[in-house]
């Protein structure tokens, strides 16, 4: 990279914006665009990367812009970073560089925190409309998870009859969930319910930390209140504050969002799918789903499937309607109905570059702006859909998206993008890239496929973590970010992973990072991993990375995490366990959410890129080192992709020295003395 | 490859439930959906499709809702390439096979009755040797040597060997680690089964190599026994089949041997046995499934030699057996035990009626007793001819500074089954109506009789080696010496029996707990005193005691009776604090003397069941061999459901059939006198005892009163029987309090 920034301040001004396109991806789909981009003379991403370098303060969390008497600015110098000087940086109002970095940390989380619950809202309002047969067009799908879940939220699920114990109407049962999901917004005391949902000890000690979010919107009110000048100014206690809020997002919003989605849609499991661009057909109407609220998209699937609309599709000169998603709304539709995928983040402005895609429809989070410029330049209907996430820019169309008329409101997407197939240009170009997968790891499916119906748990998984042939959890998830080579990072920490054994649950853009390279598919086993790993991904017949679904569904990665600790074996807790986890190549404010709800949950969790919090020693100590000694988790960045897996496999090689598994282990044969011995 | 055996197994599985549905619709049409589907003389129904479903199954209409079930579980089929999944599919396409094949085998019981030879004997001479579905009897008796550990597993053999030699050799090793055979399937029409006939091994239950079928659905009977004992003794509840098939995986050592080329539809077999946590090892070079899990260590072995397999197979699936290392020339084990010596194999007899034999064990001084000395005095096997006749007396003499002379007897019972354990020779009978057979096959390898000389000092010091510390052992051959001996064992049995039968439970402070079952049934704890011997006949007071003494540690503690709560029901503080926490806080309190009011639990293996009669104002009590119906409404097998697994049921009571005329016998309730209904078999079996305690308690013809089956098996039918008779319970309190 820093020889391309020299060639580029050498070069004439007019080619300076130019990036080279081998330099920024590993993905072939993505590069064949990124030269069409330039020939066509779009400016994309990739190329404002080259030209914009980040703000140096900024990266390291020490810029203060919270009154209007800064911003400050408190630059860590060479000499205090090495303790030739004393660390007396202040802003104006005395702000010390800690207080100053975990405000902005602070910040952050709130925000991801509220992204997150926020659509854990919108899905618990239509859940509970759908439950009281307000709308027509969301049902309660899967009533074996509403079940499940119930009992979380102390719904009974049977009524008394008599003397006679008797199922209690599904319809009941919904509506008094949905009650009481969506009250957890707005609960001011108390505890959110799914905290209970932890192993023991992990919410022992919580409540001992008093950590426990009391409501979702109260804790991220909290942060926004404590980081106003002049209030909370420990950051420790402000750290203290990010937790609740984290994991108010984690055990509560999106964990909510993710449950509610199951009922109205299905809990995810194994299917097949595609990836990359080259899922787009150029005698196909390509429609686009961007973003991440599977309301939306959930209808869009049923109208584009609809005869009516396929039908009208062909009278316009389709042979049919392909509807792709990008982001996190496409890992939605992918795991609950297959539904192809056209690429991860820094895709987005590709698939408009292809000339192909008849309507790009966004709802909410990483729609770049940039898209309304870019389809302007093409035939591409941009078409946003959410009252709180239009965009100004271009030729956008807003069609605003009602849950109470869903599927009529999808209908007249739907036909905006088939009257825009015939506006095509002749300028197309569809890479052939696309990739299978084997998608749909809901935690509930792990369980299934590792014992069937009748003996489903998660005792093979931790039985072979314990016999070695399974090392260790990786959890690999998280953004791309264009200041690092596209899904570069993502697969040399995956395929490190895998070499040494490790099993990756993945969601995001990481998952189609490994989607595109063919990491989700059960061949991938023999090719990537240890001989260990290889074996026991051909015992169940599954890919080596397991695709657990959107950013929101890191939520089943705590609850898989839960699920292991309770099939014994692997100690008491999260915290115990040979797991840890990585965002290589995060950007969005959501990941550090995510971030802190997994490091409070007792994982250690390494971020890619930068965190920025290098400005603040201190702060920064706080988050890699002491929160390991209260929550068993740590904060770590490591740049390196390499040293990355290496840490998270030494991690995982401490915990299984502690756990007494790391030496091979004889054969326990049993007498009947040691049956008798056996727990009832 | 583990794809190559899902994809393999899945079709299997189609073709199996495809069939089915076949054959149940023709079943059908020929007898209507009313028609009873069953297997004989069972309370669990098709055992399999009750225990994992909860729906019992009762005539081919019901089985059609269960087909509808099994049809639905059967998976995809597997891609070749990109596939989804497979190891939970192929799993649920194995239990559907079974299913399937469990309806198959009842409906065959419907239209081909005499295809299974419903005994627990095979016949081969008339060609039945099918045994098919165990009756709960057979299940129920056998199914107590795998709670009490005498049987640590079972082998699940299907296909067959290269050979008869090699059956036969697989069979024996396997009998000598005393595990169970269950056989099914051909290969190429041979079976296993017939293999072992051809080499002359006896098979049936009796000898543990049990031939279920010549097809592959007899791996059903297999697993529906397995799923019985879950129930009977477990204590789970039929449809709680996550339960059951984990009480099968921890509890249950059974695994599957594979010989021969193994086709989808055994393939599928095997994938239904890993539901179970049964591994199958194989003879051939089968895709292998090593990783652990599912089951506790592998799943899938192939390419296993045929001298290794048998060792294989138990490390495999993780059991630990020990080999009795007796120095003679004949196999020994357990399973020899049930093997008979036939006319046409008989060499010499000794005993049984047509000459004496007495066995006797005394106590003598430590300087009288030389160590593992076997003297014989009189003719032995070489010395008479084929088919000859000798009297017998086998004099055991014990000396140790732990032995006491109450261990005399239990010492003495050992004698049984000890000999009985080696192959080719029988055993029948106790002290002086003890009755040996030899047969010619054990004559051949070089058996004399100062092996069994060898073979009680050798087991007697395995198994009781803490009580004594030399035992040396006479055996006589001689008339005049053994009428001798026997005029002395006599007076000493004369002896023994009083001091036993007059023990009372006020004399003694300490009881004793037996939790030989809990590797079954793991809550339930039995307490034994010396009018409440063991519930499963097995254990006395005195066997308690002993067996204390031997292994300190085992499953029989002393337990300090404590203060008397209740002395009419027998219940004691002590005793209730044991109960408590070795009932895993099951079990808070239980009496000893009642049915009606917190009866002693009972794991499912007693001998006798007693049940409340309300409207006779009195009990019955049925026995295990007893298959009838009985006046409760309930023959044995739906009581011992109903109370089985540990639970404490107000109403039944499991007891042994001694302690029916024990002192203490329910007297709570009433004592004996309550008695008004008991199998004809039970009443002749303790007839000179019931006269006995009928006088003491003034009732001499009390053992008349008593109705049975021929009076009738309903409440309603004995009512005038016992009216007519004056049987006291009527004249007593009401029962129900």
């Amino acid at each position: 990279m820093a020889e391309i920034v020299k060639k580029k301040d050498e070069a004439p001004e007019k080619a300076a914006k130019l990036v080279n396109p081998d330099s920024v991806s590993v993905d072939p789909a993505t590069i064949i665009m990124l030269k069409k981009a330039q020939r066509d003379g779009i400016e994309t991403i990739f190329d404002r990367a080259e030209t914009m370098k980040p703000c140096n303060i900024g990266a390291e969390g020490i810029c203060c812009k919270n009154c209007a008497q800064g911003p400050c600015r408190l630059p860590l110098t060479k000499k205090i970073k090495d303790g030739l000087e004393p660390d007396k940086r202040m802003g104006l109002c005395g702000a010390t560089p800690e207080t100053i970095a975990a405000r902005n940390f602070a910040r952050m989380v709130a925000s991801g925190a509220a992204a997150h619950s926020d659509h854990g809202r919108g899905i618990a309002q239509v859940f509970l409309a759908a439950a009281r047969k307000e709308t027509g067009d969301y049902q309660i799908k899967d009533t074996r998870k509403l079940l499940q879940i119930a009992p979380d939220f102390g719904v009974a699920t049977t009524v008394m009859d008599g003397d006679v114990e008797k199922q209690r109407s599904i319809d009941e049962i919904a509506v008094e969930v949905g009650q009481k999901a969506l009250a957890e917004w707005g609960k001011q005391n108390g505890e959110i319910v799914y905290a209970k949902r932890a192993p023991k000890p992990r919410y022992d000690l919580w409540k001992k930390l008093d950590v426990i979010p009391r409501g979702i919107d109260r804790e991220i009110v909290e942060i926004m209140h404590r980081t106003h000048m002049g209030v909370d100014q420990d950051y420790e206690n402000i750290t203290k504050q990010c937790t609740r809020a984290a994991l108010a997002d984690g055990w509560a919003g999106s964990m909510i969002a993710t449950d509610l989605s199951d009922v109205m849609f299905g809990t995810p499991y194994p299917l097949h799918g595609e990836i990359n661009l080259g899922v787009l057909k150029q005698d196909h109407v390509n429609m686009i789903v961007h973003g991440h609220d599977p309301l939306l998209s959930e209808m869009i699937v049923v109208a584009a499937q609809s005869k009516d609309m396929l039908d009208y599709a062909k009278g316009k000169g389709a042979k049919g309607i392909v509807l792709a998603g990008m982001c996190c709304t496409a890992n939605e539709i992918l795991v609950r109905h297959g539904m192809p995928i056209a690429g991860n983040y820094l895709q987005q402005e590709l698939a408009i570059i292809t000339g192909a895609v008849d309507a790009m429809v966004v709802d909410v989070q990483c729609v770049m702006e940039n898209l309304a410029n870019v389809a302007m330049c093409y035939h591409t209907k941009l078409i946003t859909t959410d009252p709180r996430a239009k965009i100004i820019s271009g030729e956008t169309v807003h069609i605003e998206f009602d849950e109470h008329h869903a599927f009529e409101d999808a209908k007249k997407i739907v036909m905006t993008a088939i009257d825009n197939f015939t506006n095509r240009r002749a300028d197309v170009l569809i890479p052939k890239q696309k990739e299978q997968m084997v998608v749909g790891f809901s935690y509930e499916a792990i369980n299934y496929h590792l014992g069937g119906t009748f003996r489903g748990s998660y005792t093979p998984l931790n039985d072979n973590i314990i016999n070695g042939r399974i090392r260790g959890i990786g959890g690999v998830v998280g953004c791309n970010n264009a200041r690092t080579m596209h899904d570069s990072a993502h697969l040399i920490v995956v395929k490190e992973l895998l070499k040494n054994d490790v099993i990756v649950l993945t969601t995001g853009c990481n998952a189609m990072a490994c989607g595109k390279a063919g990491l989700l598919t059960p061949d991938a086993a023999q090719v990537y991993c240890g001989p260990g790993l290889a074996e026991v991904c051909e015992t169940v017949g599954i890919p080596p990375v397991l695709h657990m679904g959107s950013c929101v569904d890191n939520s089943r990665i705590l609850m898989a995490a839960t699920e292991v600790v309770k099939a014994g074996g692997l100690g008491k807790d999260i915290s115990d366990l040979p797991a840890a986890g990585c965002a290589p190549e995060w950007m969005s404010e959501k990941a550090i959410s995510i971030g802190q709800y997994f490091v409070a949950s007792g994982v250690y969790t390494l971020f890619g890129v930068m965190l920025p919090v290098t400005g603040a020693p201190k702060f920064q100590k706080h988050l890699f080192e002491d929160m390991e000694g209260i929550y068993g988790g740590k904060w770590d960045l490591v740049e390196d992709p390499y040293e990355m897996a290496a840490k998270m496999i030494a991690h995982i090689d401490l915990k299984r020295k502690a756990l007494g598994i790391d030496k091979a282990r004889d054969r326990v044969l049993m007498d009947m003395a040691d049956r008798r011995a056996m727990e009832a | 490859m583990s794809r190559l055996v899902a994809f393999a197994a899945i079709q299997g599985g189609y073709n199996i439930v495809s069939k089915a549905e076949g054959t149940l619709k023709r079943a059908i049409e020929e007898y209507g959906p009313d028609k009873k589907l069953e297997f004989p003389n069972t309370a669990y129904y098709l055992p399999i499709i009750y225990s994992i479903l909860g729906i019992p199954v009762k005539t081919l209409g019901d089985a059609t809702g269960v087909m509808e079930i099994t049809r639905k579980l059967l998976p995809a089929h597997i891609k070749g390439k990109n596939h989804l999944p497979y190891l939970g599919p192929l799993l649920d396409a194995g239990m559907a096979a079974l299913f399937a094949e469990e309806i198959v085998e009842a409906v065959r019981y419907i239209t081909n009755p005499d295809f299974y030879y419903v005994s627990e004997e095979c016949d081969p001479e008339n060609g039945k040797i099918w045994l098919g579905a165990a009756e709960d009897t057979v299940f129920r008796k056998r199914g107590v040597e795998f709670v009490d550990g005498t049987a640590p597993g079972f082998a699940a053999i299907v296909g067959a060997a290269p050979t008869p030699e090699i059956a036969k050799n697989i069979a024996e090793e396997y009998q000598k680690r005393n595990l169970y055979v269950f056989m099914c399937a051909n290969q190429n029409g041979t079976t296993f089964t017939e293999q072992l006939i051809q080499a002359g091994v006896q098979v049936g239950w009796n000898t543990r190599l049990v031939p279920f079928s010549p097809e592959i659905n007899g791996a059903v009977f297999a697993l529906g026994f397995a799923n019985r004992a879950a129930m009977a003794f477990g204590g789970i509840k039929p449809g709680d089949y996550k339960n059951i098939l984990l009480y099968n995986k921890d509890r249950v050592f059974a695994f599957v041997n594979a010989f021969g080329d193994v086709n989808a539809e055994w393939a599928v077999n095997a994938a239904g046995c890993v539901n179970w946590g049964f591994p199958t090892i194989a003879d051939t070079d089968i895709p292998e499934i090593l990783p652990t899990g599912v089951c506790t260590y592998e799943h899938v072995v192939g390419n296993v030699a045929h001298e290794d397999i048998v060792n294989r197979s138990i490390e495999i699936r993780g059991l630990k057996v020990t080999v009795a290392t007796i120095d003679i020339p004949l196999a020994y084990g357990a399973a020899f035990e049930g093997e008979r010596v036939r006319k046409d194999d008989l060499y010499l007899e000794l005993g049984g009626g047509k000459t004496q034999a007495v066995e006797w064990v005394t106590m003598k001084g430590m300087n009288e007793v030389e160590d593992g000395k076997v003297e014989l005095f009189g003719p032995d096997v070489a010395d008479v001819k084929p088919g000859s006749r000798l009297p017998l007396a086998i004099v055991v003499e014990v000396a140790g500074r732990n032995f006491q002379e109450d261990f005399e007897p239990i010492l003495e019972r050992q004698i049984h089954h000890l000999i009985n354990y080696a192959q080719g020779i029988m055993h029948i009978g106790q002290r002086d109506i003890s009755w040996v057979r030899v047969s010619k096959q054990a004559v051949e390898k070089g058996f004399s009789l100062k092996h069994i000389g060898t073979i009680l000092h050798g087991k007697l010091h395995q198994d009781f080696g803490s009580v004594f510390d030399k035992v040396q052992v006479k055996l006589y051959t001689e008339k005049d010496k053994v009428d001798e001996l026997t005029a002395t064992a006599r007076k000493i049995y004369q002896t023994r029996d009083q001091r036993v039968e007059t023990m009372t439970d006020e004399a003694v402070e300490t009881y004793y707990s037996c939790t030989l079952c809990q590797s079954f049934a793991p809550t339930h704890v039995c307490m034994v005193s010396p009018e409440r011997t063991g519930l499963c006949g097995a254990y006395n007071w005195m066997d308690c005691r002993a067996s204390y003494q031997i292994n300190p540690t085992g499953p029989n503690q002393p337990v300090e009776k404590g203060e008397c709560l209740n002395p009419v029901l027998g219940n004691w503080k002590g005793v209730n604090d044991f109960v408590y926490k070795a009932s895993r806080q099951k079990v808070s309190s239980y009496n000893f003397y009642s049915l009606m009011q917190e009866p002693m639990s009972t794991c499912g293996c007693c001998e006798c069941i007693a049940a409340v009669l309300p409207t006779c104002n009195g009990v019955m009590t049925v026995n295990r061999d007893y298959t009838g119906e009985t006046p409760s409404g309930m023959k044995f097998t739906t009581l011992a459901g109903v109370m089985g697994g540990g639970a404490s049921s107000p109403g039944f009571v499991g007891h042994s059939k001694y302690n029916i005329i024990q002192g203490k016998y329910i007297l709570g309730d009433g004592g004996l006198l309550r008695m008004v209904w008991m199998p004809k078999i039970l009443k002749e079996e303790l007839k000179e005892k019931l006269i006995k305690r009928g006088e003491a308690l003034g009732y001499p013809n009390l053992i008349d009163m008593i109705a049975d089956e021929t009076v009738g098996i309903t409440e309603e039918a004995i009512m005038p029987f016992l009216q007519e008779k004056g049987h006291p319970a009527l004249s007593m309190p009401p029962i129900t309090g």
